[in-house]
């Protein structure tokens, strides 16, 4: 399929339509509204559900019923409706049925404003409702990459019957760019869904799907077997790509819009003879914390740089282990920090580790 | 459970367990009437032959573990939004029919947007509403449900309404609604209010089959160990005090639904 010009959230949108997606339940919210818009128009075109509904609380709840129905469903909403709907993501980790969420994050806290931020990341990663869990959570750096990643998303999401999240930007979701859609793909049919889902009780026992578990021991048992699911998720899907790390002894670590923004850093900081490299991870959870340490064992500093106050910092720290001296340089407000304000700050760490 | 016994052939079956109840033991107060609800379900759920279609939604409340005693399909919902939940499941398999069984709490507190977006958009659901008056299961705070100067442990010198505000008629605030087809308010404290609860119950679920839109029956139920009194004498209050507060009877038939009764 040749490249078309797609705007961000219409391109998640109808990558998740070629992924088979059978439902939609969301809210309007700048600035992933054209999510809910595209999906409103091509997924009755499509013969698959769409339902606008009257909250984000009610939306995950509806995906939650949906995928307890065994359907492939979605939601997406921006920070202030995430934050809400954190409820229904913890009650479907538990209950271990298959979710995607699209986050397009926008300037916080409280209402914030509709501009990029990278704001939610511990809420994506660390804090993604009550309980011991993580979602999967994946982060596109320019709209190719959300295309892609929305489709592994659903596969995913049903892999390790658990929560997957796209975590974008408004930049990514407001922008426009070439990219290539994925061919469509067939939508499973009704008596093709996993045997665990609620179907009807014809000819087998009942299904339960409960996140209620009275019993301590019980409780626990569960606890113990979605941890090793997150260790399997953590030893099989770690994602990140980098640039000219092969020879860096300076590394920049950052993800989505400013992820792309560091590559640009890095072709500048070589021009000036720093041998700048960047890892921009792809998935946040599970982390690449296993390269980021061999990275910071060679590397004489780490700048980490983010569209926040200093979040995903925390876990390259935890990753680096006193290896090498760590920085942060960030932006908040919706402000995304641009090459000649992250070089300066790149030099600084060169010039204090030298 | 002693259903699969011989019937000499000068006997006749009249009362059996019902197949959509599992032989399991409630957690259920004694005296309480979730039982005979839970039963009276079961009983049209049989009746009308739909169990192995049928998805039921648990709420939070009392009724938690509705799954445990309901031989079928069964999730259990976040507190208030099994409306959502039942929306999500109903959307997705319109063949199934699909059903919430809800408390006051849940629905009349917690759950108010749910309930009432659901049955706005004339969902193809039913749902089972059991008002007592009472949060029964965290032990006996006040309701939205809950009669002015009625003590509960979180109103101890009873529901001032100054600053409580008035108890929620549900069953007149969602038959106003026009996606709503047949919404009604019965009660379980007496052989012949228990009679039409279970033809109300048996004609949401028509309402449902015939996909004339949304069914609620609201059933006035007891919390006698909440209430602080005997089984018998709960009933009695509930008669007292319950029934001239919130009205029996119909509160929205729409004319589709006429033809079935």
């Amino acid at each position: 399929m040749a490249k078309e010009l797609w705007e961000g959230n219409a391109a998640i949108a109808e990558a998740a339509i070629r992924a088979g997606v059978e439902a939609f339940f969301g809210y309007p919210i700048t600035p992933q509204t054209e999510i809910l818009e595209h999906l409103s128009r091509r997924l009755p075109e499509e013969g698959r559900v769409f339902l606008q509904a009257e909250s984000e609380v009610a939306s995950i709840n509806m995906v939650y019923g949906a995928a307890c129905a065994g359907a492939r469903v979605m939601t997406s909403s921006s920070s202030p409706g995430i934050s809400l709907m954190q409820e229904g993501f913890s009650y479907i980790a538990c209950s271990e049925v298959p979710a995607v969420i699209i986050n397009v994050m926008r300037g916080g806290p409280g209402l914030g404003n509709v501009a990029p931020s990278q704001g939610d990341y511990f809420q994506a990663v660390k804090m993604a409702g009550h309980g011991d869990f993580h979602p999967i959570v994946l982060a596109p750096g320019n709209i190719q990459e959300a295309i892609d990643l929305t489709v592994l998303a659903f596969d995913l999401a049903e892999k390790y019957r658990t929560i997957a999240m796209v975590l974008a930007d408004g930049s990514l979701g407001q922008m426009m760019e070439p990219a290539e859609m994925p061919p469509m793909r067939p939508v499973r049919k009704p008596e093709e869904r996993a045997p665990w889902a609620l179907t009807g009780a014809k000819g087998r026992k009942p299904n339960i799907i409960t996140s209620l578990y009275l019993v301590e021991e019980e409780l626990e048992k569960v606890n113990l077997r979605l941890q090793a699911k997150l260790r399997e998720i953590a030893a099989n899907e770690v994602r990140w790509k980098e640039y000219s790390t092969e020879d860096a002894d300076l590394l920049l670590v950052a993800f989505g819009t400013v992820g792309r923004v560091c590559q640009t850093v890095v072709r500048e900081a070589r021009a000036k003879g720093l041998k700048a490299g960047l890892l921009r991870p792809i998935t946040v959870w599970p982390f690449p914390s296993a390269r980021i340490a061999e990275l910071a064992a060679r590397v004489r500093g780490i700048l980490v740089v983010e569209m926040n106050a200093g979040q995903m910092v925390e876990d390259v720290r935890l990753a680096v282990e006193g290896r090498c001296p760590v920085r942060f340089y960030g932006r908040m407000g919706g402000i995304i920090p641009l090459p000649d304000e992250i070089l300066p700050k790149l030099e600084e760490l060169d010039t204090e580790i030298r | 459970m002693a259903t699969e016994r011989e019937i000499p052939p000068d006997m006749e079956l009249v009362y059996k367990y019902p197949e959509s109840l599992t032989p399991k033991f409630t957690h259920y107060c004694p005296g309480c009437t979730h039982g005979v609800i839970h039963r009276l379900i079961a009983e049209v759920i049989d009746e009308l032959g739909i169990r192995e279609r049928t998805v039921g939604v648990a709420p939070v409340g009392c009724a938690v573990l509705a799954y445990e005693y309901f031989n079928m399909d069964f999730c259990e919902a976040a507190h208030g939004r099994a409306p959502a939940m039942a929306t999500g499941i109903k959307r997705v398999s319109p063949d199934k029919v699909v059903f919430t069984y809800q408390g006051d709490g849940d629905l009349a507190a917690i759950g108010t947007s749910e309930i009432i977006h659901t049955a706005n958009r004339g969902e193809l659901i039913t749902t089972i509403f059991v008002n007592n008056a009472i949060y029964g299961m965290t032990g006996g705070q006040m309701a939205p449900t809950t009669l002015p100067g009625q003590v509960t442990t979180s109103s101890p010198r009873g529901r001032d309404v100054e600053t409580a505000g008035w108890p929620m008629k549900m069953a007149e605030l969602i038959g106003m609604l026009p996606g709503a087809a047949y919404v009604t308010r019965q009660a379980v404290l007496d052989v012949p209010g228990i009679r039409r609860t279970k033809k109300a119950i048996k004609l949401a679920f028509q309402v449902q089959l015939a996909g004339l839109g949304f069914s609620m029956v609201e059933i006035l139920s007891t919390c006698n160990t909440n209430w602080g009194l005997s089984p018998v004498d709960a009933l009695e209050w509930a008669k007292q005090n319950m029934v001239p507060y919130y009205p029996l009877g119909d509160t929205k038939v729409a004319d589709e639904v006429r033809a079935l009764m």
